[in-house]
């Protein structure tokens, strides 16, 4: 058990042949994610590694394959477009991982996902990883380790950094999420701690936070009326200054919510462990077991 | 990217929106032209980012062409929130007999554009929402179909109750919502929004946020990018293709990924230091990229000791190696350096350190204290 993917899951990567896109697919491939189908206008007929079928449309990948998830590598003017079509082809699990796609573009995306009842991750994301079943997206592989931990985050790097605590102290991940720092995403905060209530394999969530927006502090309500295995949780951007924007375009604190105070308290106020730094997240996991 | 109000004038007077005349002055002799046939009766308003220009001093009402120029040289040159004033936007002092608020912000929430207005215009719509949160009229527009013209005048009617000005408005936040999709706004405000002695509505002042992922399709819009209203390292590290934001404190970070940055920021405060600075080197990062991060960085006479956080996952630590011993061969090193590598190819990148004499760290929270400890 884990959460949106497992050993069942049929991947198709959009953009497989471009830098980013075949590096990736190896290393999915290599973790043993089954990687049925590629997608590259053009090269459709073509192998990718003499293995991996590519195709011209994810309509015509989807029909040969059964491919039920797909990963998105393409440059960020066509990013967009990707989603759409996957959705159109009738992808359920949709991982963004471009970064730098223009939010009015997201405005669109969005609703037309959700009328199709699709699940998108990201974008702007790292993508997610059930150790030892199947990983899709960027998150390397070899620092993650299988078990019971849950781990949602708005971040990329700050997430390795955190799952690698785990793993280095014998704390293994049921599913690692990167929601990604886009001010508008397809899955939030909310949809992975319900989906890690749901998850039989999930005893405890980690979740990762930053300045920037609501979104942690209507987790945090919604975590203590409806979670009940145990959280801990972490905010970044405690010294940064109000206003300037901290890389991620979510990251901008406008009035008075946002704060990584604010956010911190609203976790305290709904029984959520606050870690003061990255390294707390063991020993404040083990109080909570 | 933040425009200046004079070049959102512009924008919206392309979408048809009535803006009063008036135009940008980059010297006084020039100001005092453009308020010549206004008959000196002007405003003169300094372009910078900043908000509180007027608490500044750097709104003034002139009643002659000679007082426009006098405003002009005083404005042109102050300094506005350590910002330096190089341009006055120049329009008539308009009569105006009444002052509202129209903006659209992309909604975090709802996901969607969200129309504001408010018939207490003037000031600062986070004061009204403050004081008088009922004097906002909100409403989340369906981007498929876009702001409807029965949607527009409902909101029209709640700043006006005469049907040809309700009607005005209603057209103007149906431009102002194109002119969000058309030039790609993260933030369009029109405030104040005003009437005239005559009656008429009009955009008296406007303010424009670009999303920076826009840019790339929007070149003329990329064009109006001022780099005097900014900071030179941003601008440099901009152009490295490095996320920079100058702080206040003494050591300088240069980490892979924005939360890891901000997390560990917020370590370097954690063990009593402060930051000299957030930045972001991205993915797949070649050594050039870290050579000019590493010149950003020691551009900083207060910057005391280097700190490297790096989390390998795209980032090969080799990589970030490669480029801090280029830079060491290009420039010197006058402060110490703290070096983090963990993840893909760490180990390589150990090595490419050792040899050229430095040593690397590969837990997180023991380089941040290292490097508090050399302060």
């Amino acid at each position: 058990m884990s959460a949106f993917i497992d050993k069942s899951t049929r991947l198709v990567v959009q953009g497989i042949t471009g830098r980013d896109g075949s590096f990736h697919a190896k290393q999915m491939i290599e973790y043993g994610t089954q990687v049925v189908a590629g997608v590259t206008p053009g090269k459709g007929g073509q192998r990718f590694e003499n293995a991996v079928p590519i195709f011209n449309t994810v309509a015509e990948a989807v029909a040969a394959t059964q491919a039920n998830t797909s990963v998105i590598y393409v440059p960020a003017a066509v990013a967009a477009s990707a989603i759409f079509e996957a959705a159109d082809a009738g992808i359920r699990l949709i991982v963004c991982i471009t970064e730098g796609i223009p939010v009015l573009d997201m405005t669109r995306v969005l609703p037309f996902v959700r009328e199709r009842g699709v699940r998108l991750i990201g974008p702007n994301c790292p993508g997610l990883i059930s150790p030892d079943q199947s990983k899709v997206g960027i998150i390397p592989g070899n620092i993650c380790k299988a078990g019971k931990i849950g781990v949602v985050s708005r971040s990329g790097t700050l997430t390795y950094e955190i799952i690698h605590q785990l793993s280095t102290h014998g704390m293994g991940q049921s599913t690692c999420v990167g929601i990604g720092g886009d001010p508008l995403i397809g899955t939030n905060f909310i949809d992975c701690l319900s989906a890690f209530q749901t998850d039989a394999a999930t005893t405890a969530i980690v979740m990762i936070g930053e300045i920037g927006g609501t979104d942690e502090q209507q987790a945090a309500e919604f975590a203590k009326r409806e979670v009940k295995k145990p959280i801990v949780g972490f905010i970044a951007g405690q010294t940064a200054p109000p206003g300037r924007r901290m890389g991620h375009a979510g990251a901008i604190i406008s009035g008075s919510s946002g704060t990584a105070a604010e956010k911190m308290a609203a976790f305290e106020k709904a029984g959520i462990s606050v870690m003061k730094r990255p390294a707390d997240v063991v020993p404040l996991l083990k109080e909570r077991l | 990217m933040n425009l200046h109000e004079y070049q959102a004038r512009d924008i919206l007077r392309r979408q048809g929106i009535p803006v009063p005349p008036g135009d940008v002055a980059t010297t006084p002799a020039e100001a005092r032209a453009i308020a010549e046939p206004f008959g000196g009766k002007v405003v003169i308003k300094a372009q910078v980012h900043a908000g509180g220009r007027g608490k500044a001093g750097g709104v003034k009402l002139a009643k002659t062409t000679a007082e426009a120029e006098a405003h002009a040289k005083a404005i042109i040159g102050m300094t506005i929130k350590g910002l330096t004033v190089q341009k006055v936007l120049v329009a008539p002092a308009a009569e105006i007999a009444s002052e509202s608020y129209v903006g659209i912000i992309l909604d975090r929430s709802s996901q969607r554009p969200v129309l504001m207005v408010s018939p207490a215009g003037g000031i600062d719509i986070e004061e009204v929402a403050a004081k008088t949160p009922e004097k906002i009229h909100r409403l989340a527009v369906d981007p498929r179909y876009g702001l409807l013209a029965h949607q527009a005048l409902a909101l029209g009617f709640a700043l006006y109750k005469d049907v040809k000005q309700a009607r005005a408005a209603a057209d103007i936040m149906q431009k102002l919502y194109a002119a969000v999709y058309a030039v790609g706004a993260s933030l369009a405000e029109i405030n104040p929004l005003v009437t005239t002695a005559d009656g008429a509505v009009q955009a008296l002042d406007a303010k424009i946020a670009i999303d920076d992922n826009e840019l790339e399709r929007h070149p003329d819009i990329a064009g109006l990018r001022d780099l005097t209203a900014e900071a030179p390292e941003e601008v440099a590290a901009r152009e490295a293709g490095l996320t920079f934001i100058k702080l206040d404190g003494s050591v300088g970070c240069c980490v892979n990924g924005a939360g890891l940055a901000m997390a560990t920021m917020d370590l370097v405060k954690y063990y009593g230091g402060d930051p000299a600075n957030f930045l972001d080197i991205g993915g797949s990062s070649n050594p050039q990229k870290v050579v000019a991060a590493l010149r950003i960085i020691t551009s900083d006479p207060r910057v005391k000791v280097i700190l490297f956080n790096i989390f390998g996952g795209i980032t090969r630590c080799d990589d970030v190696a490669n480029g801090i011993v280029q830079a060491t061969r290009e420039f010197t090193l006058k402060v110490p350096i703290v070096i983090r590598l963990t993840g893909t190819n760490d180990a390589l990148g150990v090595e490419i350190l050792r040899k050229a004499g430095f040593s690397a760290l590969t837990d997180m929270d023991e380089a941040v204290k290292q490097a508090v400890g050399k302060l």
